[in-house]
């Protein structure tokens, strides 16, 4: 299985291509892919100078061109594309039907990847992805559970790429409007959930407070950990109980199921995190390399050591992580 | 302008269903839309008893029957069921997967795009239309400034439009998930949820630790906390070329929502402003009302 690190700036880049990845995904600076945060992504330049590192060390580039493109925006997405296809990245991950028909029409030789924007979660629409568009590889939603995986993956007529550590996202990716509701700003359309824009913290006789756009996310007492007011894993109240109603801060972590996804078939395991530190990508990177190169050398005997758990688990939300979908008891 | 009555989006008991589409047909409809769109465990009605259903409600009105498919595929039991409603012959489907868009367009037949799937841009749209769309609802996160600049690109393209229908009224469908929120609630494995759903016509209110109702839970689906309602944009849209305007189905009285928005189609003055979560039609986050966005 391969390895795909996510690189938000050149030195992540760096880190991931030091680490062992084999491939590396980036995104432009600006709105045209799912990771537009302030200070994120790369110059014309940077990447240039990222991908003859990628080049020198035989690795391949991937770039995200994965948000849906505004009518007056066109443009600006077209040009994403023609640059990723100039700058010969080794795929463009996208997920706009307009998009991706540019795309194939434009530079047939230019290979697709199905971004996870595009919620394709079964053969039939991949199907689609790939008699219209010729789709060489699909990143799947994490809401498929791993028999799930294991169905989709014998029935596609293209290998899957799945997510194996980072972020949760516990709604199909795609199909996710929480983000615009509360702030005007969604992952399909603006490329960002739960922007830092519109968070506000706040102390009072209650306890801490995160807002997103003022709305109540959580509320902490003292001595309890804070996380980021993803508005999926806040507190909320539902029949006058207080819980985290809809997912807990929590990271998802496959590294037990390598042998199960190297066994279905999987091409990919994705690590997600492109607006996450250097030396994020850095340690993610470093673990999965270990963990897959240790299946690789000895499947029978493949353990998960706790020094690379440990490892995750301080680089998690909440410091902890789950098997999410994957394991249909989270369900 | 027509007007659609959408999916029913909650579990209700199969005689509420029933006794629904009984009253339903007698309103000034002009398409409605039936089936499971949310969760596959729903068997109040089996697919053959929405098929035998659509076909009673066809020939009760002169409303067009449309079938609606399930939004998030995940097993293989639900996408031979999906390929058997996109098969049934004779009845539009509506489809709300790519899968369904999959399987209608190699039949060759036309379809309704449904609200799920992600179409933003005029050349997405045209993707969509040459294989088949011949009505298209748009997320609900789409302002009518978003609307409106894709109708335009769509122009200068020489793309042409399917009909355009907006969801006009009801709970906003907002997420998908593999989680069941409803089930999670009740403290209930997915798998041995016990329907209960069905104990929640209109689904289980989310509010915010400082009582602010946020969203809606209806299994495995997020919706808006509020009902959205368009009824005072009804000149604007009629302006823009909008050609249907979707009004989702609730528990009680629905009857009373038809006949609002046909009095207002037939010439009667429409609201001032009306309250509810309104925000995405403007532009602004879909959970605020006009009041909120400034504009009353």
């Amino acid at each position: 299985m391969q390895l795909v690190c996510p690189a938000g700036s050149l030195p992540a880049l760096k880190a991931a291509v030091r680490q062992g990845a084999d491939a590396i995904y980036t995104g432009f600076r600006d709105d045209t892919n799912a990771r537009h945060f302030a200070g994120l992504n790369f110059t014309d330049k940077q990447l240039e100078s990222g991908l003859e590192l990628i080049r020198r060390e035989g690795r391949q580039l991937y770039i995200a061109v994965n948000t849906y493109a505004l009518p007056d925006g066109w443009a600006r997405w077209k040009r994403a594309v023609d640059r990723a296809a100039d700058l010969g990245a080794d795929a463009l991950i996208a997920g706009d039907p307009g998009v991706l028909a540019y795309a194939s029409k434009h530079h047939p030789k230019l290979s697709l990847h199905l971004s996870v924007q595009g919620s394709a979660t079964n053969a039939a629409a991949l199907r689609f992805y790939h008699e219209q568009y010729g789709i060489r590889r699909t990143v799947l939603p994490r809401v498929l559970s791993l028999n799930q995986v294991r169905q989709v993956a014998a029935s596609s007529p293209v290998p899957v790429e799945v997510f194996a550590f980072g972020s949760l996202c516990i709604m199909a990716e795609g199909r996710c409007h929480l983000s615009s509701y509360v702030t005007g700003e969604s992952p399909n359309l603006c490329g960002v959930c739960s922007p830092a824009s519109a968070v506000r913290w706040s102390e009072g006789a209650d306890g801490l407070s995160s807002r997103l756009n003022d709305v109540l996310i959580d509320r902490y007492a003292e001595g309890e950990a804070a996380g980021y007011p993803t508005l999926c894993k806040g507190r909320f109240m539902v029949h006058g109980k207080r819980f985290h109603a809809l997912e807990e801060p929590t990271s998802l972590n496959t590294m037990d199921l390598i042998p199960q996804l190297t066994e279905i078939g999987v091409e990919a395991v994705k690590i997600e995190g492109r607006q996450r530190s250097p030396a994020y990508v850095e340690q993610v990177a470093g673990v999965w390399r270990k963990a897959l190169d240790s299946y690789k050398v000895n499947p029978q005997r493949f353990t998960v050591q706790d020094s690379w758990r440990r490892v995750l688990d301080t680089v998690s939300e909440g410091s902890q992580t789950t098997l999410g979908a994957y394991h249909r008891a989270w369900q | 302008m027509k007007l659609t009555l959408g999916p029913i989006l909650f579990y209700w008991q199969r005689s509420q269903i029933m006794d629904f589409y009984t009253d339903m047909v007698a309103q000034p409809l002009d398409v409605i839309y039936m089936g499971e769109t949310v969760c596959s465990k729903r068997r109040a009605l089996s697919l053959d008893d929405w098929i035998g259903l659509a076909q009673d409600v066809r020939s009760a009105c002169d409303a067009e029957v449309v079938l609606s498919g399930l939004t998030l595929i995940e097993a293989a039991s639900e996408l031979s069921s999906l390929r058997r409603l996109c098969e049934n012959g004779e009845i539009k489907v509506e489809a709300n997967d790519m899968a369904a868009v999959q399987f209608l367009s190699s039949r060759g037949v036309e379809f309704v795009g449904g609200p799920a799937l992600n179409i933003y841009n005029a050349y997405a749209l045209h993707e969509l239309v040459t294989r088949g769309m011949s009505r298209w609802v748009p997320p609900v996160e789409c302002s009518a400034d978003l609307l409106a600049a894709l109708m335009e690109q769509a122009r200068e393209a020489d793309v042409p439009l399917p009909e355009i229908e907006v969801f006009a009224w009801g709970h906003l469908p907002l997420a998908y998930s593999a989680r069941c929120f409803t089930a999670r609630a009740e403290n209930l494995p997915k798998d041995d949820c016990g329907f209960i759903c069905q104990n929640y016509p209109e689904g289980i209110p989310m509010t915010t630790q400082e009582g602010q109702v946020l969203f809606t839970l209806n299994g495995i689906q997020t919706m808006s906390g509020g009902i959205s309602n368009l009824l005072a944009e009804y000149p604007r849209m009629a302006r823009m070329g909008i050609d249907a305007l979707r009004l989702s189905p609730r528990a009680g009285n629905m009857g009373e929502i038809v006949q609002l928005f046909d009095k207002v189609r037939r010439g009667g003055h429409p609201p001032l402003a009306v309250d509810g979560c309104n925000g995405y039609w403007h532009g602004q986050p879909g959970m605020l009302t006009v009041e909120e966005v400034g504009l009353c």
